[in-house]
């Protein structure tokens, strides 16, 4: 099979190379035939990169530990769901991954978006193509997950135990799926330069792309939050490695985008800082996979150092050199339509939305890469940790999460003193009542009160904007408050969607409050031994120790350690840690011993509980014991947000509304009138 | 793990103890710790790496403090106090925090302390950069930035406003989301049709 693989990979060498290069001549020229030809190439391309996935999967299942790569990441006594995930486990997996990922978009575009823009498709499916040739040269000629050993283990080394987690079956290839995805819309943008098609039609070609990709990059971001919360054992969730930060960037930067999108759809601005930010998107992408993958930068989640660092330097200087090349070329034809009227506009607030947002990335960015530029200026290497990035970035966020809810409130091109007044009046007298009640009940840290406060005030932002719409439905349409909740947001599914983003990211913020008030003890206990612990809210937790057990698991030998909780002395319940000590099938342990955290979660706190292990071997056992507020606020706004986008992506008839509206001219007309209409 | 698994009869006979007695009888087994005896594990070597008992210092608020100021040197870009609770593989970390306690012992300040640190180790033991040189760019320029590019919007912004008079003084001079009585019939009609 791994024959049929290295077959596999070499033909889509030759067919992204085709595809490319085609693609771009059959564009430039309009010849048919050639258009045609790299578009079966393109197809071709995702078939054949399948097949070799497909090799790859067969090879891991069947054990086939000759094969280096099948050897270094699975064994024997594997479960399978793990040695599937083991596919994107490792380096050279993960880069078949990509290309395979990237030539089914590519292939699906073509299908889905082929004819409706047809004079883009060539170049946009040129410019993906050219990202796939990237990829499988790497894989075939750097990290080849087809090698062969020159002899065959008896067993693998087993996949890394923190990674025999379900949230790691699923958190890599939706965050995998999130990079992946950004290259379509920056295959669109370029093909708007390259073919000079620079009116919205582009911007229409990307848009569910660019939600769809934005959605994958915030799921995975937060599974990875949840695998690092319940796995690695630390009690938190994001801890600014320079990873985590890679995948946050081209976030930032879609975020960014898909708020100043809305000025180029409603008032043909902002055209080149569009185009510059879909591009930075993408190629952030390509720099966090550079810096994960380089080795060039310390972090817990690197692959191991490899060759491909240098192919991946090389090409994100010829990818920034050449999108910048292409911008350059077209500046011209990127002139906005019209221009800013007024500092107290939606406009205006967008684009203060986007200074924070691309200043944030720009201070990650900028923090992450501090250890080097100290080096190569100073020659001393520096460390640049959460301490620094909390204050740094925590200022930021507050004033950003001030935006989330000043925007939507303010109207479009000019708002009036009376309107404003009428927009932030319960909202803020919310905000300004909780900041007060929090000082009343003694609370005393800034950053917390001003960010619940915020928080608040967001809230009662998107509130009143239902309560509003349903209200006019209500009233205009005779219809029941139900219903005409279900039309206003079935009707205006992008605004509202867009608002239960919103609450979602409010959510978040409230969770991250919570680690402000983050409490912890450790102790060593003897079984029937008692610790406590008083939590933020008020209670007292006491954790009496039971005991600890030993016991065999299918690839592990379990040491657990259980504790019986109570707080203000009313029995919660039994929680256990584990300490696992995974073993391959010939009985070898395998890695070092691995620890699992026992949580127990409400809607006030978390429960953590962590066994560090034994004193002198015996059933003394050292705890660490931690009150977490507010993390299940961070889940749950995980939750909202992606259920927030689902509504704005939900195919149905606005399609056909808006081309109805274009047909009776109420698009110009509202703009004319300035509505606050988002 | 089966086939390498061998009990010794000593072994056998604490099982079989185990299984009929309460643990409490268990615990004359075990090899003096103290003041209490407890039960030996079965497996101690597969428990992890083994453990000291939990002195006060491992939770006093100062010395939390300062680890968090410092970065374990194994690698794991963790502070010394969140490696030590947490990568319970790394003898690094607790060793930094033995070395802590005694700085402190030995009566030196957190400031003291952190200065004798970087000075075995280099700045790269802090966790972040020292506010001062070089290092004050990376504080900051982010902020200096955003405020750069900030205050060059609001003049834009600024200016725009102040080129077009009239359409201020039109923005001025009516509330722009209260559509007129005729705008609104034509919304109206409008939705009407989109229904």
């Amino acid at each position: 099979m791994t024959i049929l693989g290295q077959l596999a990979l070499w033909l889509a060498l030759l067919l992204s190379a085709w595809a490319t290069i085609v693609g771009f001549v059959g564009g430039a020229g309009q010849r048919p035939e050639l258009i045609r030809s790299a578009q079966r190439a393109t197809y071709a391309l995702a078939g054949v990169l399948v097949v070799a996935s497909l090799a790859l999967v067969v090879a891991l299942v069947k054990h086939d530990f000759n094969v280096a790569y099948v050897a270094s990441y699975t064994s024997r006594n594997l479960p399978l769901i793990y040695t599937l995930s083991a596919f994107y486990g490792g380096q050279a997996g993960s880069l078949l991954f990509w290309a395979v990922v990237l030539s089914v978009f590519g292939a699906l575009a073509q299908w889905l978006t082929g004819r409706r823009y047809e004079r883009l498709m060539p170049y946009a499916g040129a410019v993906t193509a050219s990202v796939v040739f990237f990829f499988v040269v790497v894989t075939l000629f750097a990290a080849n997950p087809f090698e062969r050993l020159p002899f065959t283990p008896a067993d693998g080394n087993g996949l890394n135990p923190q990674l025999q987690n379900p949230g790691m079956v699923i958190h890599p290839p939706l965050l995998y799926l999130g990079y992946i995805s950004i290259t379509i819309p920056f295959a669109f943008a370029m093909a708007a330069l390259f073919s000079k098609r620079l009116d919205t039609g582009w911007l229409h070609a990307i848009r569910k792309w660019t939600i769809i990709s934005w959605l994958f990059l915030s799921i995975g971001i937060t599974l990875g939050m949840w695998w690092a919360y319940v796995e690695l054992g630390w009690g938190g969730y994001w801890a600014w490695d320079p990873v985590e930060n890679a995948s946050f960037l081209p976030w930032l930067t879609m975020t960014a985008f898909l708020h100043s999108v809305m000025i180029q759809e409603k008032r043909g601005m902002l055209k080149k800082w569009n185009m510059v930010l879909i591009a930075l998107s993408f190629l952030l992408s390509i720099f966090g996979t550079f810096i994960t993958r380089s080795g060039i930068i310390s972090s817990v989640h690197s692959f191991s150092q490899s060759p491909i660092g240098i192919y991946f330097g090389f090409y994100l200087i010829f990818i920034i050199v050449a999108t910048a090349a292409v911008i350059w070329s077209r500046l011209p034809m990127l002139e906005a339509e019209s221009h800013l009227e007024s500092m107290v506009s939606r406009e205006a607030t967008f684009l203060f939305n986007n200074l924070l947002l691309v200043g944030i990335a720009f201070s990650v960015l900028w923090g992450t890469m501090f250890p080097m530029i100290s080096e190569l200026i100073r020659g001393t290497q520096v460390t640049v940790g959460p301490p620094f990035f909390n204050q740094v970035n925590i200022p930021i966020g507050l004033a950003l999460l001030a935006l989330t809810g000043i925007g939507p409130l303010i109207a479009w091109r000019r708002a009036s003193p009376g309107h404003l007044k009428r927009q932030f009046a319960a909202p803020v007298t919310a905000g300004v009542i909780v900041a007060v009640l929090l000082l009343a009940l003694g609370m005393r840290n800034l950053y917390p009160i001003m960010a619940l406060a915020l928080a608040t005030f967001v809230v009662g932002t998107i509130a009143q904007e239902f309560v509003r719409g349903v209200g006019a439905r209500h009233r205009l349409h005779g219809e029941s408050h139900a219903l005409a909740f279900a039309r206003l947001v079935g009707r205006n599914r992008r605004r509202y969607g867009g608002y239960v983003v919103h609450l979602g990211i409010v959510l978040y913020f409230v969770a991250f409050t919570g680690q402000a008030f983050k409490t912890d003890v450790e102790a060593s206990l003897k079984p029937g031994q008692k610790a406590e612990l008083r939590s933020p809210w008020g209670h007292t937790y006491t954790f009496t120790h039971l005991g600890v057990s030993q016991y065999e698991e299918l690839n592990r030998f379990t040491t657990a350690a259980s504790v019986e909780v109570a707080r203000d002395g009313e029995r919660v319940g039994v929680m256990k840690s584990e300490k696992r000590q995974h073993v391959n099938s010939l009985g070898q342990p395998t890695f070092e011993p691995s620890t699992e955290a026992g949580i127990r979660s409400d809607l006030r706190e978390d429960i953590y509980i962590v066994y560090a292990g034994s004193v002198a071997g015996t059933e003394e056992a050292v705890y660490r014991f931690t009150l977490n507020p507010l993390v299940w606020w961070l889940w749950f706004g995980g939750v909202v947000l992606v259920a927030g986008g689902v509504v704005t992506l939900w195919p149905g008839t606005s399609t056909s509304a808006d081309r109805r509206r274009a047909m009776a001219g109420y698009a110009a007309t509202l703009e004319g009138s300035t509505s606050g209409a988002k | 793990m089966r086939s390498e698994r061998r009990y010794t009869r000593r072994d056998v006979v604490k099982l079989s103890v185990a299984a009929l007695l309460p643990g409490a009888l268990l615990q004359g087994e075990a090899p003096a710790q103290g003041d209490t005896a407890v039960g030996q594990l079965l497996r101690p070597d597969l428990a992890g790496r083994p453990r000291g008992r939990v002195t006060d210092y491992q939770n006093d608020p100062f010395i939390v403090g300062i680890e968090g100021q410092l970065r374990c040197t194994c690698g794991c870009n963790l502070d010394v106090y969140t490696c030590r609770t947490t990568d319970f593989t790394c003898a690094t970390s607790p060793a930094m925090h033995r070395e802590l306690v005694g700085m402190l012992e030995r009566g030196m300040t957190g400031e003291q302390i952190l200065e004798a640190f970087v000075a075995q180790h280099g700045e790269t033991v802090l966790m972040a950069p020292k506010k001062e040189g070089f290092n004050l760019a990376a504080y900051f320029v982010p902020g200096a930035a955003i405020l750069t590019v900030g205050s060059a919007l609001l003049w834009v912004l600024f200016r725009r406003s102040a080129s077009a008079p009239e359409l201020a003084a039109a923005g001025a001079s009516e509330r722009p989301t209260d559509l007129s009585a005729e705008e609104h019939a034509k919304l109206e009609s409008e939705l009407g049709r989109l229904e």
